[in-house]
């Protein structure tokens, strides 16, 4: 047996060349199954991790996101095929969140496009979509190469965190711009650093060969002792993605190939990524669906809401009214307490014409206080913008906090 | 230089000569592009050997649709009609099948054939009601789909409780158990199991053999006719009647690729560099030629690029031409016999054997045959005293596993003589020369992608509103301006120019 293919067949055992770092740090020893990869929840206390991202620095490993290659001649006509926006704005050294569709304008999944150097690129995603990218190449000359597991990937996340990577040696810093990436030295080995995130905070992802995970872990967190720098889990994280307004599979959208019924899967119009989709390309996936839909009307629309109390929505039914004759209209798909927007949050999903930016609908909240159950209808507004994003995220020069 | 055309239509194949003519005689100004030197495509009468002469890859006509016929007043002259089958047994107690008769069996399969000629006519008369029509899209509101769709119910229900029941369980079933079942004469049932998977990749035991079967009794009720002068003079009077509909034919003129200009059809450009512009582009090629090397994956979606990909089309069927000092001599047939179609499969288990090797890409060494003897009755394609064998012989791989040498050709040669020579054992010392075209010279020589005439295998999840993929059972292909018109398309192969005809009339309603 291949080790690859031992690999494949021990699911939720594979570690990441991080792993012997966060097991140091390890408290709670909870820990999930990410693609194969064992994946903290988190490591001393969620709530300490979440405001590591929003006050000082914090550091999640993302080598299990799922990472393709994407080369050869036709790499870029082959991406603009692929996904819904015009991949030739996409600049060598830039970065671009994408989203790619089935022939009925469906979403299969969301991610980011990284053009390294010219005609060679990243897509990196939260599943994994290697039949769906092998049958998009017939007719392109392209090489698509799944490399998870040979990059070593941090995010690196937080005010403090454009002062840490100065610490580490990062030349650069001050003229790379949000969905910039570049690449410096590190111990002799390439280190990719690009400013992207999923936290809608300022912020890092740093690239580098498996084999030089470990030393840069124990720099990074040498560079960081004073910027209070922290190693966090998945649901930490998770909380700022909501304060963020980004999407994730599984909760806003499901994959479209893992849907069997209709109705279940979304497209890009729906989810509110209409800036995504160029109608000016003449042909990408799911053009001909999505352009019918712009046409004759989205079914779905995706609400992000500033909910009244202090009840976090999980799972509730979205209703336009509190009483009377109030049939649901959509249900809330995350839901969280934002504790730096000190505001109760939640994105979801209604039916158009329902959810315009502004309007009030009613959110049914079911909640637990000492076993029982408890019910409130809450109103929530729909607001446009997303819940947290501050200055410093986009600021230029990145701000030495 | 370029031309501008109302309607361009890519090769010059029976389809698309009837429907570039249909469209010429609704006012388009159309032009055909044909990558041969003679139009047909795969209905052409050519010179093998010097004097002799033969229908090159299509030989036996059952299928030419009357709405066809009747539309372009086409004027068909036949050599042999309603043509008798003789299938060969190897006692020489040969059998004799035309309509619902089958002679040199015993009275109950005599009286079973009956039964069962008559059941299939029934059922392929169904199916013949669909060959001629656009087939209905599956979830639209669209009301004209709505009602095709409510008719093909209805008449589906028409049948009766019991033929409803009896239709739906042989629908998706096998040739062999049904026949098995029913008759006690192997020849008989070897006859009915060839008629099944002939020009297929598939063995009497294979399920979907019932529908190709019904397939080709579909056409016209399983007649066999031979048209004088082969078949290239169907071609030729397709093409007389197109050319004086208006339609501009040039032979020579391999299309390159289709132009596409923002996401629509343009026009084409031929190898030799010409373009031509046109907002319509009709292609006669098979789809996976027409998506992948005419118009370029990349100018259609991902999804509908990878069904087109998985379309199966492996050809199985090779033609065999000689040319023969004399007729041979047959024992247990009658020298008229010789105007007939006989078949070499002497019972199911034959054929099923005979397909075995195929699979794993090598050649049956005791292959099934369907012959005629085209000379018998048209003097024109031999010289005087001689005459022409013409015969489909299965199975030979499309892609064999050593690959088609010359030699490999040899040697399947050699296996085809000695399975006719066992019927007919003077064959050898008769022949003055021969030709065998395996599937891969015909997907080279045709432009046939697998060199299977039916563009693509006949079968339920290849049938219909499926045909030649979902979403693009209509005639129209997912980029504005292209269409199919070929045996890609519904219904399929065989010289009916049902393909054709529906797409021009798709074309046309689609523009009033």
């Amino acid at each position: 047996m291949s080790p690859r293919s031992k690999h494949e067949v021990q699911q939720g055992r594979l570690r990441s060349p991080f792993h012997s770092r966060m097991q140091a740090l390890d408290t709670l020893n909870t820990w999930h199954e990410w693609k194969g990869y064992t994946s903290p929840d988190a490591l001393y206390c969620e709530d300490l991790e979440y405001f590591a991202i929003r006050n000082s620095t914090a550091v999640f490993d993302l080598t299990p996101m799922t990472k393709y290659r994407i080369t050869g001649a036709d790499a870029e006509a082959y991406l603009n095929r692929l996904l819904t926006r015009d991949m030739s704005k996409i600049a060598p050294g830039r970065v671009a969140y994408a989203v790619w569709c089935d022939d009925q304008g469906k979403v299969i999944d969301d991610g980011t496009i990284f053009h390294l150097r010219k005609g060679e690129y990243r897509l990196c995603s939260q599943e994994r979509h290697y039949a769906w990218l092998l049958a998009a190449a017939l007719g392109f000359d392209v090489s698509i190469e799944h490399e998870t597991e040979d990059v070593a990937a941090l995010a690196v996340q937080g005010p403090t965190s454009a002062s840490v990577l100065r610490n580490l040696g990062v030349a650069g810093l001050d003229e790379l711009k949000p969905f910039n990436l570049i690449h410096v030295d590190f111990q002799g080995e390439q280190l990719m650093v690009s400013r992207t995130g999923f936290t809608g905070d300022l912020g890092y992802e740093l690239w580098i060969t498996p084999d030089k995970a470990e030393a840069l872990w124990d720099a990074l967190f040498e560079a960081g002792r004073l910027h209070g720098i922290r190693a966090i889990g998945t649901t930490a994280l998770e909380a700022a993605r909501i304060e963020a307004g980004f999407l994730a599979a599984y909760h806003e959208f499901l994959p479209a190939d893992e849907t069997v019924r209709t109705g279940r899967s979304r497209s890009p119009l729906e989810l509110g990524l209409d800036w995504l989709v160029d109608f000016k390309k003449p042909n990408f996936n799911g053009r001909r669906a999505l352009a019918e839909e712009k046409r004759s009307g989205s079914t779905w629309r995706l609400v992000k809401l500033d909910i009244e109390g202090n009840k976090p929505a999980h799972n509730a039914y979205i209703y336009a009214k509190a009483r009377g004759n109030r049939s649901e209209i959509g249900f809330i798909t995350s839901a969280a307490w934002s504790p730096v927007c000190k505001q109760n949050i939640a994105l979801g999903t209604v039916r158009t014409p329902h959810g315009k930016p502004g309007s009030t609908v009613w959110v049914e909240i079911y909640y637990q206080r000492e076993m029982h159950w408890a019910r409130k209808m809450a109103k929530a507004t729909v607001v446009d913008k997303a819940f947290w994003f501050p200055p410093r995220r986009s600021a230029m020069p990145p701000g030495p906090y | 230089m370029t031309d501008r055309y109302d309607a361009i239509v890519i090769g010059a194949g029976h389809n698309g000569l009837v429907c570039s003519a249909l469209l010429a005689k609704a006012g388009y100004k159309v032009l055909v592009l044909e990558a041969n030197t003679q139009v047909g495509g795969a209905a052409v009468t050519r010179e093998f050997a010097p004097g002799f002469s033969v229908s090159a890859c299509a030989h036996l006509l059952y299928q030419l649709q009357p709405e066809v016929i009747r539309d372009l007043s086409l004027r068909v002259k036949f050599a042999s009609e309603d043509m008798t089958t003789i299938a060969l047994a190897a006692d020489g107690k040969h059998i004799r099948m035309r309509g619902d008769s089958v002679e040199g069996v015993s009275d109950d399969d005599a009286a079973s054939y009956r039964s069962f000629d008559k059941r299939m006519q029934r059922f392929a008369k169904l199916l013949r009601t669909y060959l001629n029509k656009t087939p209905p899209r599956l979830g639209t509101r669209k009301l004209r789909d709505l009602v095709t769709l409510a008719r093909l119910g209805f008449d589906v229900r028409r049948l009766g409780k019991t033929e409803m029941r009896e239709f739906f369980r042989l629908i998706g079933m096998n040739i062999h158990d049904e026949v098995d079942e029913r008759f006690e004469s192997p020849t008989l049932k070897g006859a009915i199991c060839l008629d099944a998977i002939l020009g297929t990749h598939l063995g009497p035991r294979s399920p979907n053999t019932i529908l190709t079967y019904l397939y080709r009794l579909a056409g016209n009720g399983g007649q066999v006719a031979v048209p004088l002068g082969g078949m290239g003079s169907v071609a030729d009077e397709l093409a007389s009647t197109a050319r004086s509909a208006g339609v501009t034919i040039r032979t020579d003129m391999p299309v390159k690729r289709i132009v596409v200009d923002n996401g629509r059809v343009r026009g084409v450009e031929t190898s030799s560099g010409e373009s031509f512009e046109s907002h319509n582009v009709i292609s006669n090629a098979d789809p996976k030629r027409t998506i992948f090397e005419l118009l370029g994956a990349r100018h259609v979606e991902t999804g509908f690029a990878r069904r087109i990909e998985n379309i199966r089309m492996q050809g199985n069927a090779a033609k065999l031409h000689l040319a023969l000092d004399g007729l041979p001599d047959i024992p247990g047939l009658m020298k008229k016999d010789f105007a007939e179609r006989i078949v070499i499969a002497p019972d199911e288990h034959y054929v099923e054997r005979a397909f075995n090797p195929v699979k794993y890409g090598a050649c049956s060494p005791q292959p099934v045959i369907e012959m005629t003897f085209p000379s018998f009755r048209d003097s024109s394609l031999a010289p005087t005293g001689k005459h022409v064998l013409s015969a489909v012989v299965q199975y030979a791989p499309y892609a064999s596993k050593d690959g088609w040498s010359d030699a490999a050709r040899d040697t399947f040669l050699k296996d085809v003589i000695k399975t006719i020579a066992a019927y007919a054992p003077d064959i050898e010392s008769r022949i003055s020369a021969s030709e065998l075209l395996t599937p891969a010279d015909i997907e080279r020589e045709f432009h046939i992608t697998g060199g299977h005439w039916h563009h693509g295998e006949l079968t339920l999840d290849q049938f219909l509103f499926v045909r030649p993929v979902g979403g693009a059972a209509q005639y129209r292909m997912p980029i504005d301006g292209l269409y199919l018109c070929g045996a890609g398309a519904h219904p399929g192969g065989g010289i009916s120019g049902a393909a054709g005809r529906n797409a021009a009339r798709e074309i046309l309603r689609e523009k009033s």
